[in-house]
């Protein structure tokens, strides 16, 4: 049972989160601006590093808050020295 | 025409909740009908100011905290929100007030009385018996008189409150579909302290 | 020849509280505080099991949960399978018998409860053998919150069995004093008959407690999250290979002291010792003065310890070094030890043999630390040359290892050892904390151990009696087999041998195997390592680790105001997600069909009321609310006016439908929008997400309301009737009460919302009122509906009223992979919208195809015939060679009152351009008819609406 760090509400059990896949896969600014390939790309293709990789979680049994944690995804230990944030960008 | 019957969604577990409470050791009872509303806006806006003003009381802006204020109780819920809790039929004036404060600012105002009910779990032993379904740490050194946190309690999710005065004492505000089976969660993890085999 | 074998005095039981118990049909007699093997053995049981691969004899090999070999089946109170019996404790009424093999679960219901208990702490120290309490101690002086838990039904591990002294006087005394003063403290938690078994991340760790069969629950898993943990999980005596090492009567040594000390238990009458270290001749020694005759102690070193070997000559007990036991003979018991000296190490051994006649053979290849805890938790360990095993080797847990886990034995180092760790872990966790002071304890000089694998010379050659896990019957020709079959590490030669995957998880079985491997392979056994360490540690039962979470508590029953209605008036309940929604409200005598076609009729041709509370609602607030809504749906909700609702489509940003619901105007800068019963949350978190990450700029906020107002949809021609009666108030005409608007004002008595909206085709009104009053309007309505035969109708006859007007519902009809266009909804499509979700992957290839699966009718030519949901489309009436090409499937499917037939809604591909058309669907073994229809089937002028 990991702990997720919400910035808001503090270090609480995975149980309580949405996960949200990667972060900042950024929503091109004009999707019918994009080639169909780049918005596939958008929609489709995510990294799956064994190491180091930022996502994205969401407090849905507290306050709701989606924001960006790095996890070691082989130790599965959040790295504390970068901190938590706020999401920046959404992931469908 | 008559005056309509409203009925708490744990109207029919009065007696229930009665029998499994214990003297001296534990009590939960339904608090019902209480007035709650959401209010959402900017914690950095002068309008939140003036909306804590209206309360009277500061809105709290650290995470859990519980500001008490009058027979107001303010629960904040997020960075940008909380809930309001009165005595019944506080809900039209407190949206009123809060409306007001807001003054055209952006906010929410919503009367949210009837979406939760509340439980009070009462006792020496309330904190075992949340801690059988609850992750959260309730040691009075983690989770003081005046904190709250959203968290699961068993498979729903509550709105958890200390207010210890005397004894401690905690609110339970669960969803009104949930209301049951918490209560009847309740009542079975309470079942050892009734039957006196259990140890703390 | 009850307790045959119990010494006149000593041990720990309580000779005052004789138990009775029943062994295999043998009425025979223990004492509280012993475990079942202790009281066999009292008795002079041996043999308990029967090896499950061979069907070999076993007896009680060890004193704990690491015992391989003696696993009983309990019967009586409550039937248990496969429990080793040093870990049961022997109670009135205990009935178990030996397994022959594998157990057997229990086919009554378990009538005890299990539960589950959260906590937290500052120190978790795992162990209380000396290194624990020490550690404990330190921990707990400093006002740190501590838990201990140990799994033996006392504190003290190793010091109970051992019978030696600290400060002078019996250690037992230490260990009461220690926990005494533990249990003192207040923020200090003793846990004994509790096993953690499994540690997880951010020091996650869940324990299992025996609370005892008369307890409130008769097993409670702890979760517990510590700050520090301290594992002092001690080590397992590890057993020697040589032909026939599975006999009852040949046992662990310190397991053989155990029971002399502890439980005053003679484990034989006469014994052999065979051992590689030091630590076997404590056994012979205690053995000896208790008042069993040691034959020989038989050391496979050359040179043997002086202190060790003058204890043994007081006593006159013979040492043979350089010398194994390479065989033994006995059946249901061992009745000889065969010697055979060994020469030096790396040398063969001589052929020089004597047969020893014993009832006891003690075995001591060394001592295994129990890293398993320490590796679950992903530490390494590292093999230590000088004890033959591996130790922790460093963690990135907050965590840290005391005692013989880390490899040492004797008793004063693990005091320190512990009392230091725990000393560490409080001021790790912020506390002030200083060393507890260790007692004294004298201990001999160590001599270095020999590390023997296979003994050399053993009797088989062939190895099939040489076992290296006694609990799965694998031996040294399995492991030479898998190796020759080319496995070349220990996981690999685990999975062909299955050694270490029995109820033991390999506890005196892993280092062993590993040796052996090694030496077959002809590699150090370093080089080879462990296989993986997982939880859990000793076997938890699905009942605990399920705790309250079964029955009806199984999942949260999720219920509306008005539910107790519905049960009073027999309705019966579908599951939609947490949900019990009416599904239908038979009259006596009717079965599903006909309850539902009468619940059709009545809405159709009168009135009909169903409870529709369980739709998620949001409140959506804000200056930016307009622009928000025309962002998550794919219509335009910005024009909508206030008082006015419209129906919405949700998309994800790939196009595909996620959900729908009605957009409902109540002031210019608010919205409520409602959902799907089963969508709500996601569909919170959903548009919360956009919200927060992509469109900060907006201002709006999100409140669920869903909870807050109990909606009874109000339908049929007959409606608008019954609504005026009972809301005199409301304007309910066509003209002031428009379809698609909605209205406030008093419905019995209560303050409403009534919107004019409906998912039937019929004149529909669906009226909101807060919870607390959901069941009184809506008994109020039923008595003012009674004149015009209000019928209460469920799920299934709302399924079919809409099906039959070819409305789909998200998640029957539509998979995630169903745009609008797919369900032929492009009119709730905008195409003025500069952007919403969805809309770009409209114009992707694969989303624009025109042969994609469309949303169609169906009708089977026999008009008696109700296809199956999920039933294939094809199209010969033929199915022929597979593979058969499928054109699609079924999604909803009911027999409608008023087209009287079957009738369904299907995703076919190309499916518009097929409206007419014969297709086949197979049902049973053969592929019926079916014409492809627009999917309305029912008014398709829409002049129903308005009533
Ligand atoms: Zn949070």
């Amino acid at each position: 049972m990991m702990l997720i760090p919400c910035p808001w509400c503090g270090p609480r059990n995975e149980i309580e989160f949405h996960y949200g896949g990667q972060a900042d896969v950024r929503c091109p600014a004009d999707p019918q601006a994009v080639s169909d390939e780049d918005w596939a790309t958008f929609l489709f293709f995510r990294d799956n590093p064994k190491g180091v990789f930022t996502e994205r979680w969401s407090h849905v049994a507290g306050c709701r808050r989606w924001f960006t944690v790095r996890r070691d995804t082989d130790s599965n230990r959040v790295l504390p020295s970068e901190g938590t944030q706020q999401a920046r960008t959404v992931t469908t | 025409m008559a005056e309509p019957y409203a009925e708490s969604p744990l109207a029919t577990y009065t007696d229930v909740l009665e029998r499994s409470s214990v003297r001296g050791q534990l009590r939960i009872a339904e608090e019902p009908f209480l007035a709650q509303v959401t209010v959402r806006v900017d914690p950095k806006s002068p309008a939140a100011e003036r909306v804590g003003t209206a309360l009277g009381g500061m809105l709290p802006n650290q995470s859990g905290e519980v500001v008490l204020a009058g027979d107001l109780t303010v629960l904040w819920l997020g960075p940008d929100e909380w809930l309001v809790v009165g005595p019944e039929g506080r809900d039209r004036d407190v949206q009123e007030r809060v409306t007001a404060a807001l003054d055209g600012e952006h906010g929410a105002v919503v009367d949210v009385s009837a979406n939760r009910t509340v439980l009070s779990v009462t006792g020496p032993r309330a904190r075992d018996l949340l801690n059988k379904g609850c992750a959260l740490d309730l040691h009075p050194r983690a989770f003081e008189s005046n904190r709250c946190a959203q968290t699961m309690l068993a498979r729903a999710g509550v709105i958890l409150v200390r207010r210890d005065a005397e004894a401690p004492s905690f609110w339970l505000l669960v969803r009104s579909s949930f209301a049951r089976y918490l209560a009847d969660w309740l009542v079975d993890a309470a079942e050892e302290y009734r039957s006196g085999g259990g140890e703390p | 020849m009850s307790n045959e074998f119990r010494l006149a005095d000593g041990g720990r039981i309580d000779r005052d509280r004789p138990v009775r118990f029943d062994f295999e049909g043998q009425q025979l007699q223990g004492y509280a505080g012993d475990t079942l093997a202790s009281a066999l053995l009292a008795n002079g049981v041996h043999r308990v099991a029967t090896s499950n691969k061979y069907g070999r004899p076993r007896g009680i090999m060890a004193a704990g949960a690491e015992e391989p070999n003696a696993l009983v089946q309990v019967e009586a109170p409550f039937p248990e399978p496969m429990l080793p019996a040093t870990t049961v404790e022997v109670r009135d009424g205990l009935q178990a018998s030996g397994l022959p093999g594998k157990g057997r679960l229990a086919t009554e219901e378990d009538p005890a409860r299990y539960d589950t208990m959260h906590t937290h702490c500052d120190v978790l120290v795992v162990g209380a053998g000396p290194a624990g309490l020490a550690a404990a101690l330190s921990a707990a002086r400093s006002g740190a919150r501590v838990i201990v838990a140990d799994a033996d039904t006392e504190f003290g591990g190793s010091l109970l069995g051992s019978g030696q002294t600290l400060d002078g006087r019996a250690a037992t005394d230490w260990v009461r004093r220690t926990t005494a003063e533990l249990a003192e403290h207040p923020e200090v938690r003793l846990l004994p008959r509790t096993t953690v078994f499994g540690y997880y991340e951010d020091n996650y760790l869940v324990a299992l407690e025996h609370r005892g069969d008369d307890a409130s629950s008769r097993q409670r898993i702890w979760r517990m999250r510590a700050r520090e943990v301290v594992l002092a999980t001690g080590a397992h005596e590890r057993p020697l290979v040589f032909s026939g090492n599975d006999r009852p009567g040949i046992m662990l040594a310190g397991s053989a002291r155990t029971y002399v000390n502890r439980y005053a238990v003679l484990p034989g009458r006469r014994a052999v010792v065979f051992t590689t270290n030091d630590s076997a001749y404590a056994a012979a020694i205690d053995l000896h003065d208790a008042g069993v005759e040691i034959v020989a102690v038989v050391d496979a070193r050359e040179v043997v310890s002086t202190y060790w070997a003058s204890l043994c000559v007081e006593r006159g007990i013979r040492i043979h070094a350089s010398t194994g036991v390479v065989s033994t003979s006995g059946t249901d018991r061992i009745t000889s030890a065969h010697l055979s000296s060994l020469g030096p190490e790396g040398n063969h051994p001589t052929s020089v043999r004597q047969v020893v006649t014993c009832d006891l053979l003690l075995v001591s290849g060394g001592w295994n630390p129990a890293v398993h805890l320490h590796s679950q938790a992903r530490g390494s360990v590292r093999f230590a040359e000088d004890i033959g095993a591996f130790v922790p080797d460093g963690t990135d847990q907050a965590a840290r290892s005391a005692g013989a886990v880390t490899g040492v034995l004797a008793t004063g180092k693990c005091l320190t050892s512990g009392a230091e760790a725990g000393r560490d872990a409080a001021r790790a966790a912020g506390f002030d904390a200083e060393l507890a002071r260790v007692p004294d304890s004298k201990h001999a000089p160590i001599l270095a151990a020999r590390h023997l694998w296979v003994v050399p010379g053993s009797g088989d050659s062939d190895g099939t009696t040489q076992f290296v896990d006694l609990a799965r019957d694998a031996t040294v020709a399995d492991v030479r087999r898998a190796v020759a079959a080319g496995m070349d590490n220990v996981e690999h030669v685990k999975r062909y041998t299955t050694i270490g995957t029995a109820h033991d998880q390999g506890k005196t079985s892993g280092t062993l195997s590993t040796g052996v491997i090694a030496e077959v392979l002809g590699v150090g056994v370093g080089e080879l390592g462990t296989t993986t360490f997982r939880a859990p540690y000793t076997p938890v039962t699905f009942a605990a680790l399920a705790g309250r979470e079964r029955g009806d508590l199984y999942d949260p029953v999720r219920v509306t105001a008005m539910h107790d209605w519905h049960v009073e008036q027999g309705a019966l309940f579908e599951n939609v997600g947490q949900w019990k929604r009416p599904w239908y409200y038979p009259h006596s005598g009717e079965d599903m069909e006909t309850a539902v076609l009468r619940e059709c009729y009545a809405v159709r041709s009168g009135v009909g009321m169903q409870d529709v509370s369980t739709l998620g609602k949001i409140d959506v607030q804000g200056p930016d609310a307009a622009e928000f809504l025309d962002l998550v749906y794919t219509n335009k909700m910005s024009t909508l006016k206030v008082g006015r609702i419209r129906y919405g489509l949700m998309c994800t940003a790939d196009g595909m439908v996620f959900d729908d619901g009605t957009v409902t105007r109540t002031a210019e800068h608010r919205y409520l929008i409602s959902t799907t019963s089963g969508g709500a949350a996601n569909v919170l978190a959903h548009l919360e997400d956009w919200l927060q990450t992509e469109w900060t700029h907006l201002r709006v906020h999100l409140t669920s309301v869903t909870e807050h107002w109990a909606t009874i949809a109000l339908v049929g021609p007959e409606s608008r009737q019954v609504l005026a009666d009972v809301a005199p108030e409301l304007d309910v005409d066509n003209d002031g009460f428009g379809f698609m608007t909605w209205q406030e004002g008093n419905v019995a008595g209560v303050h409403a919302r009534v919107c004019r909206i409906s998912f039937s085709g019929e004149l529909a009104f669906e009226i909101n009122v807060p919870w607390w009053y959901g069941r009184e309007v809506w008994e109020v309505l039923m008595a003012g509906g009674r004149p015009y035969g209000i019928t209460p109708y469920g799920t299934e006859t709302m399924h079919v009223l809409r099906a039959e007007k070819g409305f789909p519902i998200v998640g029957q009809d539509t998979d995630g992979t169903i745009t609008p266009h797919d369900l032929g909804m492009s009119w709730a499509v905008s195409k003025k919208k500069d952007d919403f979700l969805g809309k770009r992957s409209f114009s992707r290839p694969d989303t624009a195809r025109t042969d994609r699966k469309h949303l169609v009718g169906l009708l089977p030519e026999d008009t008696n015939l109700v296809l199956p949901e999920g039933a294939q489309i094809v199209e010969q009436p033929e199915l022929g060679e597979p593979p058969v090409p499928m054109l699609g499937h079924v999604t909803s499917s009911y027999r409608s009152a008023v087209l009287g037939s079957g009738f369904a809604l299907a995703v076919v591909k190309g499916g518009r351009d097929r409206v007419g058309e014969t297709l086949y669907s197979p049902v049973g073994d053969r592929p019926v008819p079916v014409t492809v229809t627009e999917p309305v089937f029912y008014d398709k002028e829409g002049a129903r609406r308005d009533g």
